[in-house]
C-alpha cells in the first residue's frame, strides 16, 4: 500500500480533513466570532466539491473492502454538490443558531461525517463495508433531526428516527447473514459468483431490502418519513429527502445490478409491487398535506416510487435514466426544500395556505417555487420532465407498459398537487399575504444554483449520453 | 472552412431579445432601439463575413461548393435516428443568412423613425431581434426536426408582430387568423416529418438529399393509396411550406396580416418568413425531384403557377396599398414556388432552382423597398388608402424615386434586379413545361400594371385635401429605402448562376434574348395601361370594371376564399361536428374525470388512518411488510 492508492480515497480523506479542521476551529474560534464559522465551512466543502471533480481511476483498496470507479466518483460528486447546495441555503439560518444558540459547529460535523458514511456506503466492496457506512450515515442524522433542542417536535422526530432506523438495520444485517449463510462470503465479488436463488437467499434479499427501503422510504417501510421530516430542521428534511435517498438508490442499484443479479426475477416482481404501491400511498396522501413540509415528505415517497421504473430492468439503460432522474431531482427537491426553509426562516410560516398570494409580494421566491414543483410534476421543458420521460422510455423498452401506464396515472394525481401549490402561489388573493422580504447571499446563492441545475439538465443533453456512458459497467 | 462564429449570427439577436425583453420597462426608448440596430448591425457584419468566405475563400473544393455542418445530438431515439441542433452551410443557407441580415438590419433602422413614440417600442424591437433569431435558427437548421422547431418560433414571432397593436380588434383578429392558418399547415408537416423519420429512418437533412442514399434511392419500397409513403411526406411538408409561403389555399392569412405595423410586413410578411416555404422545398429539392420522378414537385409547380395568377388578379382590384403588396407578395411566391417546380438537376437543367433562389434574393430587396415606402407615405398621409393619396411626388421625393425603382424592378425591367431573376424563371417554364411558361408570362404582365397602377395612384394625380402637408420620412427612414433601392438596382448583376445550383457546381447563363424581349414588352404594356387608367384623374378604370363586371367583383371580394372558410369552419365544422363532441367531452369525458378524481380524494381520506404517530405501528407495518415479501416470494411466487 503506498500513498497512490490512498488518494483513491480522495473524497473520504478530504472529508475528514474538513472534519478535523472544524472540530479545532470551533475550539480555537473565540465565542463572539463564532458564526464566522459559518464561511469556514461553507468555504472548505466547496474546495472539497471542487476537487471532487479530479478524475479518478478504476481500483479497489484494501483487498477489495473498498473500491471506486467512474460511476461511483460521479455518485459522489452528486451528492457533493446537493450537500453544497443544502449547506448554502442553511447558512443563514445556522449563522442565526450560533448567535443566539451558540451552537452550529455540531452541524457541520454531524453532517460530514453523515456523508462520510454514504461515501463508504458506495464504495464498499463488501457488506461489512456497506453496513458500516450505513449506520455511520444514519446516526448522526438522528442526531441532527433533534437539533432543535427547544422545540418538541424536533426531538420526536430524533427518536422516531433513531428507532425506526434501529429497526431497519437490524432487519438489514440479519438478511446480509442469511446472504452469508447461503454463500459463505461476504465479498460482492465472490458473492456473485456463487449465489443461488433458494428460500434462504431470497429471505435475505428480502430483508436486506427492507433496510435500504427504509432508507429511500418505499412502501410499506416509509411511515417515519413524514412525521420525522416535519419535525426535523428543515434543512435536515431536506438532506434525507435528497442526499440520503440519492445515496441509497444509487447503493442499491449497485447491489441488485451486480450482487444480486442472478436473484433479478425475485427482485424485479418485488419492485413491480413496491412500485406500484409507493407511487399510489405517497401520492395519495400528499394530497391531503397542509404543512409543506409533510407535503414534500409524501411527494418524495411517490418519486422514489418512480425511480423504481428504472431499478427494474436492470440494465445499463436502467442505470442512465435512474442516475439522470436522481440527479434531477436532487435539484427540484432542493429548490423547493430552499424556498420552505427561506420563508420558514423569516416568518416562521410552512402552511400552503400561507403561500396564497405569495407572487404578489414575492415573485422571484415563487417563480423558484413553481419552477420546482413543474419539475417534479414533470412538465416540459424543465429538466423533470425528461427524468420522467426517459425512466418511462426505459421501463416500455422492456415491455413494463402496465407498470408504465400506472405511473403515468400518478403523475397525473401528482400534477394535481403540485398544482394546488402554484395555485395557492399565483391565483388566490389574500390580504395578509407574507410580506415582501430579501433572503441572504447564502440563500439566493443556493437557489440560483438549483434554478440554473433545472434549466440547464433539460437543455444540457450531453450530460445524459456522459451519464449513459458511465452505466456501461452495469450492462 | 472554420464555421464555428457562425453560431454567433442567431445568438446575438436572441441575446437582444432576452436584453430587452427581461428589462423591457428600465430601459429607455432611445437606448433600447440602439441596442437592436447595433445588435443586428453585428450579426450583419458577421453574415456578410460568412458569405465572403463561403462564396469567395474557401467553400469550393475543386469547383463544388461543400456542405458543412457542426451539429450535437439533442435527443437520441435510434442509431441513425436523432434529433440534432447545429448548423449547416451551404449555398442557400449563407445566401439566406444575407438576405434575412440585410433587410432585418434595413427593417430595425427603419423602424427607430417609424415607431418613434410608440408606447411599445423598447417591445417592438425585441420581438423584431426574437423573429430575426428564429428566421436565422430556421436557415441554419440541419435536420427536419429543428427547421420544424424554429418555423414554430417565427410562427409564434409573426403572431406577435402581427397583433401587435393589441388594442385594435382587427390586428388581433388577425393575428390569430395568421396564426391558426399556418399552424393547421404545420400539422401537415409535422406529419410529413414524422412519416419522414419512420420511413427513412433519419431527420437530417445531408443524408435525406444524397441521391446515392437509401432514402431516395428506396422510395418505392412502401406506397400507400398508389403513391410512395415518401411522396406523401414530401406532400405533407409541402402543405407546411404552403402555409408559410401563402400559396392557394392557405393564403388568406397573408392579406390580413398587414394589420401589423409596416416595418413587421416588409420584413416578416414580404421578404423573410414567407419565404421559408421556398426555403423548405428547396431544402429538400434533392428529393421532391428523385423521389416517384418528381411527382411532389410537379404539384409544387402547379400550386405556384396557380397562386401566382390568382394573387396578381386580386392585387388588380385592391383599393389598400398594403393589401395590394401582399397579394404581389403571395403572387411573386408562387412565382419562385414555380421556377422550383419546372426544375431540373444537373448543370443547366437546373435553371429553375437558381431562378428560384435569385428571384427570392432579389425579391426581398425590392418587396422589401417597397412596403418600406409604403410605410413612408403611410406616415406621411395617415392612411392605407388609394383614394386618400395623390400627387404626392412633389412632396416625397426620396420615397417617389425609389418606390419607382422598386416598381420598375418587380415589373421586370431592365437593368433592374427583378428583371434578370424573373427572365430566368421564364427561361426555366419554357424550356420545361410551356403551359405553366404562359401562366407566367401572362402573370408578368398583370404584375407590371397593378405595381403602376399603385405608383401612379399614389404619387401622380391631383393633390387630395390633405390635414397637415405631407412632408418627406426622415433620414432614418430614407436612409433603409436608399440601400435597398440601390440594391434593387445593382442585385440583378450578381452571378447566380456561379454561387448557387442544384448541384452546387455552377454553370454559366446566358441571357435568352427572345424571351427577354417578350417579356419586357409584356411588362411595358402592363405600364402603359396602369399609365394610361391611372396617372391622370380619368373614369376610364371603373368603365372597364363595368365592363368585366361580376367577375371584377369576385376579385375584388378574393374569390369568395374567406367566405367559404367561414362557411365550412362555422356552419359546418363547429355546429356539426364540434358541438356533439364537445357535448360528450362534457358529459361524458369530464363526468368520467371527475368521477376518478373524487374517488381519489375518497381514497386519500380514507386511508388517512395508516398514518398514526406511533413508532410502534411503523415498526409493526414494517415488519408485517417483510414478512409478506418474504412469504410472496418464497412460497407464493416459485417458479
Amino acid at each position: 500500500m503506498n500513498i497512490d492508492s490512498f488518494l483513491l480515497m480522495r473524497h473520504e480523506i478530504i472529508l475528514l480533513v474538513v472534519i478535523l479542521l472544524l472540530i479545532v476551529a470551533e475550539v480555537s474560534i473565540s465565542p463572539r466570532k463564532k458564526n464566522s464559522i459559518v464561511h469556514l465551512a461553507i468555504f472548505l466543502f466547496g474546495i472539497h466539491t471542487i476537487a471532487g471533480f479530479l478524475t479518478i481511476e478504476e481500483s479497489s483498496l484494501f483487498g477489495g473492502m473498498f473500491r471506486t470507479n467512474g460511476m461511483i466518483h460521479f455518485f459522489k460528486n452528486v451528492l457533493n454538490i446537493g450537500v453544497l447546495v443544502l449547506l448554502l441555503q442553511s447558512g443563514d439560518w445556522l449563522q442565526e443558531k450560533i448567535v443566539q444558540e451558540n451552537k452550529g459547529t455540531e452541524f457541520f460535523i454531524l453532517l460530514f461525517s453523515s456523508l462520510l458514511g454514504m461515501y463508504f456506503m458506495i464504495s464498499a466492496g463488501d457488506f461489512l463495508m456497506f453496513y458500516l457506512g450505513l449506520e455511520l450515515s444514519v446516526l448522526p442524522v438522528a442526531a441532527l433531526a433533534a437539533y432543535e433542542t427547544a422545540k418538541r417536535k424536533s426531538s420526536e422526530a430524533g427518536i422516531k428516527l433513531i428507532l425506526s432506523s434501529a429497526l431497519a438495520s437490524g432487519v438489514s444485517l440479519f438478511g446480509i447473514s442469511m446472504l452469508y449463510a447461503t454463500t459463505g462470503s461476504i465479498y460482492f465479488a465472490d458473492i456473485i459468483e456463487v449465489i443461488t436463488a433458494s428460500n434462504l437467499s431470497i429471505l435475505g434479499l428480502v430483508l436486506f431490502f427492507a433496510g435500504l427501503g427504509f432508507k429511500i422510504s418505499l412502501v410499506p417501510f416509509h411511515f417515519w418519513t413524514a412525521d420525522v421530516y416535519e419535525g426535523a430542521p428543515i434543512s435536515i428534511a431536506s438532506y434525507l429527502s435528497v442526499i440520503s435517498k440519492g445515496a441509497a438508490v444509487f447503493i442499491l442499484m449497485i447491489i441488485l445490478f451486480t450482487v444480486l443479479k442472478p436473484l433479478m426475477h425475485i427482485w424485479e416482481n418485488m419492485l413491480y409491487g413496491i412500485a406500484i404501491a409507493t407511487m399510489f400511498i405517497g401520492n395519495l396522501f400528499a394530497l391531503r398535506q397542509q404543512n409543506m413540509k409533510r407535503f414534500l415528505a409524501f411527494s418524495s415517497i411517490a418519486q422514489a416510487g418512480f425511480i423504481l421504473l428504472g431499478l427494474i430492468i436492470g440494465n445499463q439503460l436502467g442505470t442512465a435514466t435512474v442516475v439522470y432522474f436522481v440527479l434531477v431531482y436532487v435539484f427540484s427537491n432542493l429548490a423547493a426544500f430552499g424556498v420552505v426553509q427561506a420563508i420558514s426562516l423569516k416568518t416562521g410560516k410552512e402552511n400552503i395556505s400561507d403561500y396564497e398570494g405569495l407572487y404578489r409580494t414575492n415573485p422571484k421566491l415563487s417563480l423558484v417555487m413553481m419552477l420546482a414543483l413543474f419539475s417534479l410534476a414533470g412538465i416540459p421543458p424543465v429538466a423533470g420532465f425528461f427524468g420522467k420521460f426517459f425512466l418511462f422510455i426505459a421501463a416500455a423498452s422492456e415491455g413494463y407498459y402496465l407498470l408504465v401506464f400506472i405511473a403515468v396515472v400518478n403523475v397525473t394525481i401528482a400534477l394535481y398537487y403540485y398544482l394546488l401549490v402554484v395555485r395557492a402561489m399565483f391565483l388566490r388573493k389574500t390580504d395578509n399575504a407574507i410580506p415582501f422580504f430579501k433572503s441572504k447571499i447564502y440563500m439566493r446563492l443556493g437557489l440560483i444554483i438549483t434554478v440554473i441545475g433545472i434549466l440547464a439538465l433539460g437543455i444540457y443533453s450531453p450530460l445524459y449520453e456522459y451519464i449513459y456512458e458511465l452505466s456501461a459497467i452495469f450492462n | 472552412m472554420n464555421i464555428s462564429y457562425i453560431i454567433l449570427i442567431p445568438i446575438i439577436p436572441l441575446a437582444v431579445f432576452l436584453l430587452l425583453g427581461i428589462f423591457n420597462q428600465k430601459i429607455k426608448p432611445a437606448i433600447s432601439g440602439y441596442v437592436g440596430v447595433f445588435g443586428l448591425l453585428a450579426s450583419a457584419v458577421l453574415s456578410l463575413y460568412a458569405a465572403y468566405q463561403y462564396f469567395f475563400v474557401d467553400g469550393k473544393v475543386d469547383g463544388v461548393y461543400q456542405i458543412f455542418v457542426d451539429k450535437t445530438v439533442w435527443m437520441n431515439f435510434t442509431e441513425t435516428l436523432h434529433i440534432d441542433m447545429g448548423i449547416m452551410i451551404d449555398p442557400i443557407s449563407v445566401m439566406m443568412l444575407v438576405v434575412v441580415s440585410v433587410v432585418s438590419l434595413m427593417v430595425h433602422i427603419y423602424s427607430r423613425g417609424y415607431m418613434k413614440g410608440d408606447e411599445g417600442y423598447t417591445k417592438f424591437f425585441a420581438f423584431l431581434s426574437l423573429f430575426t433569431f428564429s428566421m436565422y435558427g430556421l436557415v441554419l437548421a440541419t435536420n427536419l426536426f429543428q427547421i420544424y422547431i424554429f418555423w414554430e418560433l417565427v410562427g409564434v414571432s409573426s403572431y406577435l408582430l402581427i397583433g401587435y397593436y393589441y388594442t385594435k380588434p382587427s390586428a388581433v383578429a388577425a393575428a390569430k387568423k395568421a396564426f391558426i392558418v399556418t399552424r393547421f399547415a404545420d400539422l401537415g408537416f409535422l406529419i410529413g416529418i414524422l412519416i419522414m423519420g419512420y420511413y427513412t429512418g433519419t431527420f437530417d437533412f445531408e443524408t435525406l438529399n444524397n441521391p446515392e442514399g437509401s432514402a431516395i434511392l428506396n422510395w418505392a419500397s412502401t406506397s400507400f393509396m398508389g403513391l410512395s409513403v415518401i411522396t406523401w411526406a414530401l406532400l405533407l411538408i409541402f402543405i407546411g411550406g404552403a402555409g408559410k409561403s401563402a400559396m392557394l389555399p392557405f393564403h388568406i392569412w397573408l392579406p390580413d396580416a398587414m394589420e401589423g405595423p409596416t416595418p413587421v410586413s416588409a420584413l416578416i410578411h414580404a421578404a423573410t418568413m414567407v419565404v421559408a416555404g421556398i426555403f423548405l422545398v428547396a431544402r429538400l429539392f434533392p428529393m421532391f425531384y428523385f423521389v416517384e420522378h418528381g411527382f411532389a414537385l410537379n404539384i409544387v409547380a402547379y400550386v405556384g403557377a396557380i397562386s401566382a395568377l390568382f394573387a396578381a388578379i386580386i392585387a388588380i382590384t385592391q383599393t389598400d396599398i398594403k393589401r395590394v403588396l401582399a397579394f404581389s407578395t403571395m403572387s411573386q411566391l408562387g412565382y419562385m414556388m414555380m421556377a422550383l417546380g419546372v426544375s431540373g438537376y444537373d448543370g443547366h437543367e437546373g435553371v429553375g432552382y437558381m431562378a428560384s433562389m435569385f428571384h427570392l434574393f432579389t425579391h426581398a430587396m425590392f418587396k422589401a423597398l417597397l412596403f418600406l415606402g409604403a410605410g413612408s407615405v403611410i406616415h406621411a398621409v395617415h392612411s392605407n388608402y388609394l383614394k386618400d393619396m395623390g400627387g404626392l411626388r412633389k412632396y416625397m421625393p426620396i420615397t417617389n424615386i425609389t418606390f419607382l425603382i422598386a416598381a420598375l424592378a418587380i415589373a421586370g425591367m431592365p437593368p433592374f434586379a427583378g428583371f434578370w431573376s424573373k427572365d430566368e424563371i421564364l427561361v426555366a417554364a419554357f424550356e420545361h413545361h410551356k403551359l405553366i411558361y404562359y401562366i407566367g408570362i401572362f402573370v408578368a404582365g398583370l404584375t407590371a400594371f397593378y405595381i403602376f397602377r399603385i405608383y401612379f395612384g399614389i404619387f401622380w394625380g391631383k393633390d387630395k385635401s390633405y390635414e397637415h402637408k405631407p412632408k418627406e420620412s426622415p433620414l432614418s427612414m430614407t436612409f433603409p429605402l436608399l440601400v435597398l433601392a440601390a440594391m434593387s438596382i445593382v442585385g440583378g448583376f450578381i452571378p447566380f448562376s456561379e454561387f448557387i445550383t442544384v448541384d452546387k457546381a455552377g454553370f454559366e447563363a446566358h441571357l435568352n434574348y427572345p424571351l427577354a424581349t417578350i417579356a419586357v414588352s409584356v411588362g411595358l404594356v402592363g405600364i402603359i395601361l396602369a399609365g394610361v387608367f391611372y396617372k391622370k384623374e380619368n373614369n376610364l378604370a371603373d368603365k372597364w370594371a363595368n365592363i368585366f363586371g361580376p367577375f371584377y367583383k369576385w376579385a375584388s371580394d378574393k374569390f369568395y376564399f374567406d367566405e367559404i372558410y367561414l362557411f365550412i369552419t362555422k356552419k359546418i365544422l363547429f355546429k356539426r361536428v364540434s358541438e356533439p363532441i364537445a357535448k360528450f367531452d362534457r358529459k361524458v369525458v369530464d363526468g368520467t374525470m371527475v368521477g376518478i378524481g373524487n374517488k381519489t380524494v375518497q381514497a386519500s381520506e380514507k386511508i388517512k388512518g395508516m398514518q398514526s404517530g406511533k413508532v410502534q405501528d411503523y415498526a409493526f407495518a414494517f415488519v408485517g411488510g417483510t414478512v409478506v415479501l418474504a412469504i410472496v416470494f418464497i412460497y407464493l411466487w416459485t417458479n
